[in-house]
């Protein structure tokens, strides 16, 4: 069983590694950019709301302040395009994290409806800004980036994008996985199933939630930067895009919330959607009605997202398939199905939090 | 100066009135249901929509519109409620902020089909003429919408405090569990404040449009105010979010007399953070109890 798993994720790394050498075609590897990009700032917010309960909606502020902040340093310390940009991201992305330091603060003082509509609030505030502190942002006329060599065009171009923001993903992963597992996961996900009981049983609830913000801050703002880096230029209304906070939600509902795997699921099942709808229905209103109609149709389908669902599915096969067969199988069955228990056990904690 | 500050107090307390229907429902429904209904923008402009295409095609008046736009939007929004709303068993404010935000969305798409995306603005005598106060010219839409919204609100707290069904309405409430165990049919009840809410946002996005130019993309300029609002009135207090919207739209304007009106927005949102330093609850918000 481990076997599988891990020769599954060799395979399923190669594959994504390899895949814009397979499909060179630009048009395909720039949704390929934006699909990992999406998956990373999903596993990102994930990090904070999925493992705290707590649930973000101003995540596009970190975002916008990511690429903003790349902007203004290759503007002031003038530097030409090329690699040193993408070096820059993840000072990019730590200024959206000191940013995230007093918001987070605010915004986390509030429980459960009032936090979600402060990030709401939060997140307005920010554009409004990025809109009128001129001297700085330039208001809606926005900022340009530096443009990319010469050599980088054609099938190149993307390539460097594109293994950046694998990278970032890749990073974000890491971090997830090690919040889940440790000690200090167990805390956030005991501030999920109930803050208070949390904090009586001596976790140090304020700290923990506001460093969980802050890294989750931390991974949107360095996918905002690289973002920005690839589209070339930055205005208010698309750094700051109110869009961004929901769908990067969406997307880790859609994967499982709290989940390691469920918010890139998401991105990868909802960004190519999104791209090829833009591509195809841009010029009218239709494209937001049939992306509205999406959202809606996997909202009452799948409430819980795809990653809880296989898994419930996955434990009744192994169940049913257990009954009428020989002692030994059965016990070495049974160890099996208590290892798949165990793993489900955290999204179970999930479903039980808002039903308790 | 001293004059002009006067004129933005008034501006913003008629202006005022109008969000207060708008946020009263939002809060309303928030109140009763317990989700955070982020398609409110978007039924306002949906309902100022109604009112510009029916004034438009068949000539109705503004207000005499109203008589068909509000039941019209009370039956959307008992169909939202019933067909999207209810199935959300789970998880339920989460949830049903993505689904009203998709509601957002296609409402946008579908206006945007019909209408375009430029900006229009409701027509009608008494919005080009002006009455004389003193020194001060004043456009008749903002004593009518004033007038519209006090009567309206009112008719709100006498269904509230005064009926049987605003009897029930208030206990879901106050305790979901509690009024179903004592027999209210909360099911019942969410329908219809939803209907109500989206009831309200339509006579709302009637004054908002006679005021105000809109396009379907305004929607979410409208839900951040509306937001605001709500939380600096307290969520789910009923009279909360009249003072709020007054309080809010009064600083607005007073801002943008004595200071600059792109800045109008951004001092009401620094005096909510301080608000909600001190008072995180809001202005008469009940504290958050704990779910067990």
């Amino acid at each position: 069983m481990k076997a599988v798993r891990i020769t599954g994720l060799i395979v399923l790394g190669m594959l994504v590694v390899a895949f814009p050498i397979a499909f060179p075609n630009p048009a395909v590897t720039t949704i390929a950019v934006f699909t990992v990009l999406f998956a990373a700032a999903a596993t990102g917010w994930n990090i904070f709301s999925g493992y705290s309960g707590y649930i973000a909606l101003g995540h596009g502020v970190y975002f916008g302040l990511g690429s903003y902040a790349i902007a203004l340093m290759c503007q002031d310390w003038k530097i030409p395009g090329g690699t040193i940009p993408l070096l820059l991201i993840p000072l990019a992305g730590i200024v959206a994290a000191i940013f995230a330091l007093p918001f987070g603060w605010i915004a986390l003082r509030t429980r459960r409806h009032a936090f979600i509509v402060i990030t709401i609030a939060t997140f307005f505030i920010m554009q409004l800004m990025a809109y009128n502190l001129r001297p700085i942002t330039h208001g809606s006329a926005g900022i340009s980036l530096p443009l990319p060599p010469p050599s980088w065009t054609g099938n190149v171009f993307n390539i460097p994008f594109y293994y950046s923001a694998l990278a970032i993903l890749l990073f974000a992963l890491l971090t997830s996985w090690w919040v889940r597992n440790s000690k200090y996961g167990l805390g956030l996900l005991a501030i999920r199933d109930d803050e208070d009981r949390a904090l009586s049983l001596g976790v140090n609830t304020g700290p923990f939630k506001l460093v969980a913000f802050v890294i989750s801050a931390f991974f949107v703002g360095m996918v905002g930067a690289l973002h920005a880096y690839f589209i070339g230029s930055i205005f208010p209304p698309f750094a700051f895009d109110a869009l961004f906070d929901v769908i990067v939600a969406l997307m880790a509902f859609l994967g499982g919330i709290g989940t390691l795997a469920g918010p890139v699921l998401g991105a990868f099942i909802l960004e190519p959607t999104q791209q090829y709808f833009t591509l195809e229905f841009s010029n009218n209103g239709y494209y937001l009605i049939i992306y509205g109609i999406l959202f809606v149709v996997i909202i009452l389908l799948m409430p819980e997202g795809i990653m809880p669902t296989l898994q419930k599915y996955w434990i009744k096969v192994r169940s049913s398939g257990n009954s009428g067969q020989n002692e030994p199988e059965e016990v070495e069955k049974k160890n099996k199905k208590t290892a798949v228990l165990k793993a489900a056990k955290g999204e179970e904690k999930g479903q039980s939090h808002e039903t308790a | 100066m001293a004059q002009l500050i006067l004129e933005a107090i008034i501006t913003g307390i008629l202006s005022g009135a109008v969000y207060a229907l708008m946020a009263s429902g939002l809060t309303l429904i928030f109140g009763v249901m317990e989700i955070i209904n982020i398609a409110q923008g978007a039924l306002v402009i949906l309902g100022a929509y109604l009112s510009y295409a029916l004034q438009d095609k068949f000539h109705i008046d503004l207000f005499m519109g109203l008589l068909l736009t509000m039941p019209v939007m009370f039956l959307l929004g008992l169909l939202i409620e019933i067909v999207l709303i209810r199935p959300l068993k789970r998880d339920r404010t989460m949830l049903s902020i993505l689904v009203t935000f998709a509601i957002a969305l296609i409402i946008e798409g579908v206006l945007g089909v019909f209408f375009g995306t430029n900006y229009v603005q409701l027509h009608s005598w008494y919005i080009d003429s002006t009455i004389q106060i003193g020194d001060y010219y004043l456009s008749y839409i903002y004593i009518f919408g004033f007038v519209l919204s006090l009567i309206l609100l009112g008719l709100l707290y006498f269904l509230l405090y005064r009926t049987k069904f605003g009897f029930g309405l208030r206990a879901s409430m106050q305790n979901r569990t509690a009024a179903e165990l004592i027999g209210i049919d909360v099911e019942r009840v969410s329908a219809i404040t939803f209907g109500i809410g989206v009831a309200l946002a339509a006579a709302g996005g009637m004054a908002y449009g006679a005021t105000s130019a809109f396009n379907p993309a305004s929607h979410l300029d409208l839900i951040s105010r509306l937001l605001v609002i709500i939380i600096l009135g307290g969520m789910g207090s009923m009279k909360g979010a009249p003072i709020a919207s007054v309080v809010m739209l009064v600083i607005e304007d007073v801002t943008s007399v004595i200071w600059s009106p792109v800045w109008a927005n951004t001092v009401f949102f620094a005096l909510l953070v301080v608000i909600l330093l001190v008072r995180p609850r809001g202005l008469f918000g009940q504290l958050e109890s704990r779910k067990q």
